[in-house]
């Protein structure tokens, strides 16, 4: 029979005398946080403990909070591109393809096949980094520095094909309304499968040093339980979800871009807790690699971005030699783009999980409200039933699967 | 299929939805206040609606809104008489048996501007509402837990209003009086 630590601590209590029960029957109060060397990400636990078991906690978020949403409603449509940036900093791309997804659905845009292939390609590159940090930073806090430094290494060898493709490593803004800023460069595929074959073979190195490590198996195996109905009751997405056994992604069943024409399969877990949601991000990662071989197969010729000037710039040579051009060019930079009043909600799978933008317009060249709906947010919010009643040791863990992003908690 | 929950939702709460509209891809529903949580519970439980996930909850302030275009955002039945008040709370809702989305919306006016909570159905709504009640000062009825939750505690006003402005100082947050502390159970 297996008893939960708060049962095993009652045990220990009613074999003692009673002047040593009273003794540790003080709560001790501890402030883990803001600014933690064992959790990425700030937030601030105010911790009640009853020995070693956490018998409450307080969850603050907000120590990133710097005003997106406010942000977003004092420019144009495109002006909103790099806040989005900075939603969730390891994979900024997902938000750029999430954001502008939103704006064309609302205007009702389609853009070309080839947008979405490259639309595709981005997310799935962003969802490796995404994943690589949580595992890297995830092994690094339970005391695993050789993971880490592969898991890093890795992701520095996704990294500068974010930069060829973008210019920037973080700061991509990458996406257009209607389109993408450039198309992929000369040499690309080459480069990738380079560096695809160097993050397989420094996975297959984290999977020997951790999978099976009995330290790790024992921090991660039964700890930060989360059960279906409560994954799925708290609004969790992603990983989070999926790791407690419900089959659902927005990839494969509500697909968005061209995610139905790809091969891939949905990676599910049992138990729900951090050795799942663990595993699951490093199939994920190989399910990720796997795509990005078949987006480069299927991927069509054509432009990136759709013809109509009110919706893309016009190419640079109709700006300079035609005045429909530069007129057209004039206005979409100056009035912003005239997408019309209403309002849609457009969401994305991220990196953990559903990335939704919810815009509203009143037709005047700026959005009305952008209002982001962080994956991260709800998990935080179920996060407190998952630490009562556990070690307080288990909350590092925990929260490092769990992969709060302050950027997009906090917006 | 959109608006065939729509047509089911009038069929079975005729008195509580006072408009709809598909837009956008979107299915939306305005619902008559005190009638939210029925027409929730409806939603989130009946075998043709299984809206199993409150993905979000956010609010909007309409009070800069072109009322001329506001037909696009609140699409209220011909004939209704409810007015356009200044906040609307928007509920987004998932049905992962059923692959599909509706998004709720209930309008409160400026001076009445509270609503009953859905806590008691969801949990995502705890948080959900923490935020809508700190970017916008909406008040949510029975919740557990209304506090801030991205601003702190001490914080003056609500940011995401319209009137709130883009940029301005907040007061100096004074040290806490120790002695408040001394007086909590925990510290003796």
């Amino acid at each position: 029979m297996t008893m939960t630590a708060s049962q095993k601590l009652t045990q220990i209590r009613s074999e003692l005398r009673t002047e040593e029960a009273e003794i540790i029957n003080d709560k001790m109060i501890i402030n883990m946080g803001p600014s933690h060397p064992a959790t990425h990400g700030t937030v601030k636990f105010v911790l009640t403990l009853d020995g070693e078991t956490v018998d409450d906690v307080d969850i603050t978020i907000g120590y990133l909070h710097r005003g997106f949403e406010k942000m977003a409603e004092a420019g144009t449509w495109q002006q909103v591109l790099p806040y989005t940036d900075r939603l969730n900093y390891v994979s900024p791309l997902i938000n750029n393809v999430g954001y502008v997804g939103a704006v064309e659905k609302l205007w009702g845009v389609e853009i070309t096949p080839r947008a979405k292939y490259i639309r595709m390609l981005i997310s799935e590159l962003s969802r490796m980094t995404d994943h690589l940090t949580s595992i890297a930073a995830g092994a690094l806090e339970l005391g695993g520095f050789t993971p880490f430094l592969y898991g890093v290494e890795a992701r520095e060898a996704l990294y500068p094909l974010v930069e060829e493709l973008t210019g920037a490593r973080l700061t991509t803004s990458y996406t257009r309304i209607g389109g993408l800023a450039k198309d992929i460069p000369d040499g690309y595929e080459q480069h990738m499968n380079t560096a695809l074959a160097h993050v397989e073979g420094l996975m297959i190195k984290v999977d020997k040093l951790l999978t099976k490590n009995r330290i790790f198996y024992d921090r991660m195996m039964h700890t930060g339980v989360l059960s279906q109905e409560d994954a799925i009751s708290s609004g969790c997405t992603g990983v989070m979800l999926r790791c407690t056994g419900v089959d659902w992604d927005l990839r494969k069943h509500q697909p968005y871009l061209a995610y139905d024409e790809l091969d891939f399969d949905v990676i599910v877990g049992s138990r729900g807790d951090n050795y799942d949601r663990y595993l699951c991000r490093m199939e994920e990662l190989g399910q990720s690699v796997k795509m990005i071989r078949q987006i480069f197969k299927q991927m069509p010729k054509g432009p990136i971005n759709v013809g109509d000037w009110k919706v893309c710039l016009p190419p640079k040579d109709a700006v300079y030699n035609s005045i429909e051009g530069m007129i057209a060019h004039f206005k979409l930079v100056t009035e912003g783009h005239q997408v019309p009043p209403g309002e849609a909600y457009f969401a994305v799978e991220g990196g953990n999980g559903e990335v939704g933008f919810h815009i509203v317009s009143q037709g005047n060249g700026r959005p009305y409200r952008v209002k982001v709906r962080p994956p991260c947010f709800y998990a935080m919010g179920i996060l407190r039933k998952m630490l009562v009643g556990h070690m307080l040791a288990d909350i590092i863990p925990t929260f490092d699967t769990l992969n709060m992003i302050g950027g997009e908690v906090d917006r | 299929m959109s608006q065939s929950l729509i047509d089911l939702l009038r069929t079975v709460k005729p008195t509580a939805i006072v408009g709809s509209s598909v837009a956008a891809g979107d299915a939306t529903v305005i619902v008559v206040r005190e009638q939210l949580l029925d027409v929730m519970t409806f939603l989130r439980d009946d075998p043709r609606c299984r809206m199993d996930v409150l993905m979000d909850v956010t609010a909007v302030d309409y009070s800069e809104f072109d009322p001329a275009l506001r037909h696009a955002v609140t699409p209220l039945d011909a004939g209704n008489s409810a007015g356009l008040p200044r906040f609307e709370v928007v509920y987004h809702l998932l049905s992962m048996p059923h692959r599909q989305r509706i998004r709720v919306k209930v309008a409160l006016p400026e001076d009445d501007c509270h609503v009953q909570t859905m806590c008691s159905l969801w949990i995502s709504a705890n948080w959900g509402e923490r935020e809508a009640y700190d970017m916008f000062g909406v008040q949510f009825d029975g919740h557990p837990d209304l506090r801030r939750v991205l601003m702190y505690e001490e914080f003056v006003g609500h940011p995401l209003r319209k009137d709130f402005a883009q940029r301005g100082y907040q007061p100096l947050v004074p040290m806490p009086n120790l002695a408040d502390y001394a007086d909590n159970e925990i510290y003796r």
